[in-house]
């Protein structure tokens, strides 16, 4: 490994740079598109599902009639599927742009645009990864850029699979503006190699889990913080409180609150896993680099906290007199912790993890 | 919303029972904390009866309390809490230096902390009594689930319920076939599929995904596994630096090093015999770039043997790469300089000679150290001992406010700059002292006529001559040095593999789904077969209906569907159409 006689390559890192700027651009015009999208949404009518909560809430159990696609009853018996989870009985909003056609388009332009902000995104990692000649994971630029495009990424992955998941698109670029601002203003670090202690193939393992497990608890953590939104809005519906004003109004929009909290469930269980390897895999490179796999050094310390947060959050959900809010609450705290592992650990707390360089 | 799921259970009676071994919650409320003893009869037997009942009674309850759900959570939320503090005070066991200086800065807060404990967290008595409260609770829960899900194992799926219709997935036709001819045929279809079947007069029951609970268990017993591998660890383990020069070697023994500390188990008969020499070391900087001056590769190349004087073996230690000797392992650490100098005393006599560790003060490997020179005698013979302090740089610069400092950590212009002492070093008075400080209580510093500080920045192959023959100074050349940690620790092997056994339990409870089918077929009046299919799961999902559409399809290829007579209420059914996706529920222990 002559990473020494690796010369940095510069052009490729400049492209790098201009390809995260460009990206920047584009994503903040998404970022208005969506908020386009949510204003002329406010122009549809809130009565009309205002009027479909009252029916859907008063009616029996809800009975599904999936069909295999076939149109005759002699061909193919149907499954029928029955409701028993603990659902309201309220219908998912009908999305940012409600029924408004125009809204309906900037959405549209907005999924298109961040996709073409998201391939620059892309390419401004890889340019980076090129430049260096190695893993663009070195320090908290580079996390936090690669960061962003992995969270993008996710989302565009589940818009593609036809998951319902288009609500996220105004929170997503907003977080996405903020995390690349960070990483270009506060975090820059100019393209260069690696200290001895980073040239370890556990660097690829450790670190690109890290960063898809954090992308993916932020999709959770934006469904979750959305829900207790919802749901407050939902308890008022059903306790009669008028379905009035702007802020019912963009509530309205959202997915249910059962949905929302599926969701969220569904993301957090399934990283859960991969974020027990992230920590085991940089237990097993602590054992090899510093000669201990587990010394309490703060970073191991708040990776701890952010999984027994989680682990908190998956029983809690499944526990009576705790599901709903609380549970939402513990999994809200455990994203916290998971960033402030990011920001707080390496900025304001020195650690074995310094050489991540700010 | 539970209540809901309660009615429904009782409904299914059996079929919907023990689908998951997670224990029962009860609502809030319901338990009434009081007396255990009942009637206390008179007399002091009924005194004592009364008061075993009552003891053992509420020993009982403090014991569901302590095992139930919710205080497993606020174990669990406290467990986080209580790792806090440990992050942010500096800790003894992480770094010793660091701690001692914050004691030393924060002399009005540092006694509270320490009599908190806010040094060593982590071994602290309220971190441990809650975890170990937290794996008591575990336990409690574990033990008596486990023998629960070998029962499940043992016992057939549940008979088929009276109403299939009411279950969450449900499916039904008519047919032709014979009853038994659809029954063997769902047999061999779900037995393919992995199911358990069991086969009833008109119904076979089925149920998959056991490995849901099992992998749950495995992970809730993973964790004991690594708790126990981690204590073991701490408990038998041996950790000692040692500054070897280029040239020089160790043998593993106490003695020989620098500093050691032990686990409160392992002691100095525990050492593995082994030893190696450090033959040379290699290190690269970034000559150019933002990060100029930064290591880009440290090397350490050595020669080590087994036993007490075994075979030698060619080796190297990297960072990131440790070597294994002997079930102990040595990491590279740090490096630095060792200026080789020769010392003559006032008879001319050579003294000392040899290399001197210098320790690095900064990136760029300004290095600092001292030479004593015990058996020195003055020009008149007496006994005088020497002593010099001073710095090494690498890369020598004169800086106009920081002086002379070291700009590059390769030695691109090295230079030693040192000062000498005479008098006593105080190395007789049989004290322990730190190699690399010199005590000039008892010392004066050479000066020469006019009154100024003797001191010279010397190249290689320059001299220092001390005023009044008192002798003189040679830095003759310069040997690198490796600082090597030398670890034992045994049970890590224990601690991978439950920490794997955890992920892959995890892994089991959180994507597998526990489900049970159900099919019937039963010949009606008109002499025509009615079957049909119900799915359950705890854990439903939109999956269930998706799994029981293909045996459906499986079930049709033998028993095709046949004319309906005329439709009965099928239609309101497929009115409503709010779909509804049951939910996923997360894993407990």
């Amino acid at each position: 490994m002559n990473l020494a006689a690796a010369a940095v390559n510069e052009n490729v890192a400049h492209i790098s740079n201009y390809l995260i700027y460009s990206a920047m651009a584009v994503y903040t015009l998404a970022f208005l598109a969506h908020v386009t999208e949510w204003t002329f949404g406010s122009r549809s009518k809130v009565a009309v599902q205002s009027a479909a909560l009252v029916t859907a809430a008063a009616a029996k159990p809800a009975v599904t009639v999936k069909s295999a696609g076939g149109t005759t009853v002699l061909e193919r018996p149907q499954v029928v599927t029955r409701a028993t989870a603990s659902d309201r009985g309220i219908p998912d909003g009908p999305g940012a742009a409600g029924e408004d056609e125009q809204g309906d388009m900037y959405g549209r332009i907005a999924i298109s645009l961040t996709v073409l902000g998201w391939a620059l995104h892309v390419g401004g990692v890889v340019a980076r990864a090129i430049s260096v000649e190695r893993a663009p994971w070195g320090n908290m630029y580079e996390f936090s850029t690669t960061f962003g495009a992995t969270a993008v990424t996710a989302y565009l992955v589940l818009l593609a699979l036809g998951k319902n998941v288009r609500w996220i698109g105004l929170f997503i670029t907003t977080a996405v503006l903020l995390d690349l601002g960070m990483a270009v203003s506060v975090l820059y670090t100019a393209s260069d190699q690696l200290v001895p202690a980073l040239h370890s193939y556990w660097l690829w393992i450790h670190v690109s889990c890290a960063i898809i497990s954090g992308a993916l608890f932020f999709l959770g953590a934006t469904a979750t913080f959305l829900f207790l939104f919802r749901d407050s809005y939902e308890t008022g519906l059903l306790g009669g409180k008028p379905n009035k004003g702007r802020w019912a109004n963009a509530m309205s929009r959202l997915p249910a609150a059962a949905t929302l909290d599926k969701f969220a469930y569904r993301v957090n269980a399934a990283v859960f896993p991969l974020w027990t390897f992230t920590i085991v895999a940089g237990a097993i490179w602590a054992e090899a680099a510093w000669g201990r796999y587990w010394g309490w050094d703060p970073k191991e310390t708040w990776s701890f906290i952010t999984f027994v947060l989680y682990a908190c959050y998956l029983h809690a959900r499944a526990t009576a007199g705790w599901k709903g809010r609380k549970a939402a609450y513990l999994a809200l705290l455990a994203f916290a912790c998971f960033l402030f592992n990011y920001y707080g650990v390496n900025i304001f707390i020195t650690g074995k993890h310094s050489y991540a360089g700010v | 919303m539970s209540t809901t799921d309660k009615t429904d259970e009782k409904e299914l009676g059996a079929a919907g029972a023990q689908l998951s071994t997670a224990p029962e919650e009860e609502e809030a409320g319901i338990i009434v904390p009081g007396s255990f003893g009942g009637l206390r009869k008179p007399g002091f037997a009924g005194g004592a009866a009364w008061t075993v009942r009552e003891v053992w009674g509420w020993l009982r309850w403090m014991w569901r309390q302590l095992t139930s759900m919710r205080v497993a959570l606020i174990l669990l939320f406290l467990v986080s809490l209580a790792a806090i503090p440990g992050s942010l005070v500096p800790q003894t066991s992480v770094n010793a230096v660091k701690a001692q200086d914050f004691i030393d800065a924060h002399p009005t807060v540092a006694p509270v902390y320490e009599k908190l404990g806010l040094f060593h967290v982590y071994s602290s008595v309220w971190f441990s009594a809650i975890y170990i409260l937290l794996f008591v609770s575990l336990a409690g829960c574990i033990v008596p689930r486990s023998w629960q899900f070998v029962g499940q194992l043992r016992a057939k799926p549940p008979a088929a319920p009276r109403n299939l219709t009411r279950l969450p997935a449900y499916a039904t036709w008519r047919t032709a076939a014979e009853p038994d001819e659809v029954l063997d045929g769902a047999q061999s279809a779900l037995r393919r599929r992995r199911f358990r079947t069991a086969r009833a007069s008109t119904a076979v029951a089925s149920e998959k995904g056991f490995l849901r609970e099992a992998g749950n268990l495995l992970f809730h017993i993973a964790l004991f596994g690594l708790l126990i591998s981690f204590a073991v660890g701490q408990l038998w383990k041996g950790d000692g630096s040692k500054l070897i020069v280029e040239g020089d070697g160790f043998a593993n023994t106490i003695t020989a090093y620098d500093d050691f500390t032990p686990g409160s188990f392992y002691g100095a008969d525990d050492l593995n015999a082994f030893g190696f020499d450090l033959d040379s070391f290699n290190a690269t900087y970034a000559t150019s770039g933002p990060d100029k001056g930064s290591a880009r590769t440290f090397r350490a190349n050595v020669h080590y043997w087994t036993g007490a004087d075994g075979k030698k073996h060619k080796g190297a230690i990297e960072v990131n790469k440790p070597l294994e000797i002997a079930g102990s392992k040595v990491y590279l650490n740090g490096h630095g300089y060792a200026p080789v100098v020769t010392v003559k005393d006032g008879s001319g006599t050579v003294v000392y000679s040899g290399a001197v560790a210098f320790l690095p003060t900064d990136a760029n490997l300004t290095s600092t150290g001292v030479i004593k020179v015990p058996d020195a005698v003055d020009k008149n013979g007496k006994a005088d001992q020497l002593g010099f302090s001073g710095l090494f740089t690498p890369s020598f610069k004169l800086d106009s406010t920081l002086g002379p400092i070291s700009v590059f950590p390769a030695l691109a212009n090295p230079a030693l700059i040192l000062t000498a002492y005479h008098g006593d070093l105080g190395v007789d008075s049989g004290l322990p002292q730190n190699v690399y400080q010199l005590d000039t209580k008892n010392m004066k510093q050479f000066k020469d006529s006019k009154g100024n500080i003797v001191s010279k920045a010397m190249q290689v192959g320059d001299s220092m001559t001390l005023p009044n023959g008192a002798g003189s100074i040679t830095f003759d050349g310069i040997k690198t040095f490796a600082q090597f940690q030398v670890t034992h620790q045994p049970a890590t092997g224990w601690a991978l593999t439950s920490a794997f056994s955890a992920i892959i339990g995890l892994a089991g409870s959180l994507f597998i789904q526990r489900r049970r089918v159900w099919v019937r077929a039963v010949r009606g009046d008109d002499g025509v077969t009615v079957v049909e299919l119900a799915g359950l799961g705890r854990s439903e999902s939109a999956k269930i209906a998706d799994e029981l559409g293909t045996f459906v399809d499986i079930l049709l290829v033998t028993a095709p569907v046949q004319a309906e007579p005329p439709p009965e209420e099928a239609s309101e059914a497929s009115e409503a159409s709010a779909e509804t996706q049951p939910e996923d529920e997360g894993a407990r222990a």
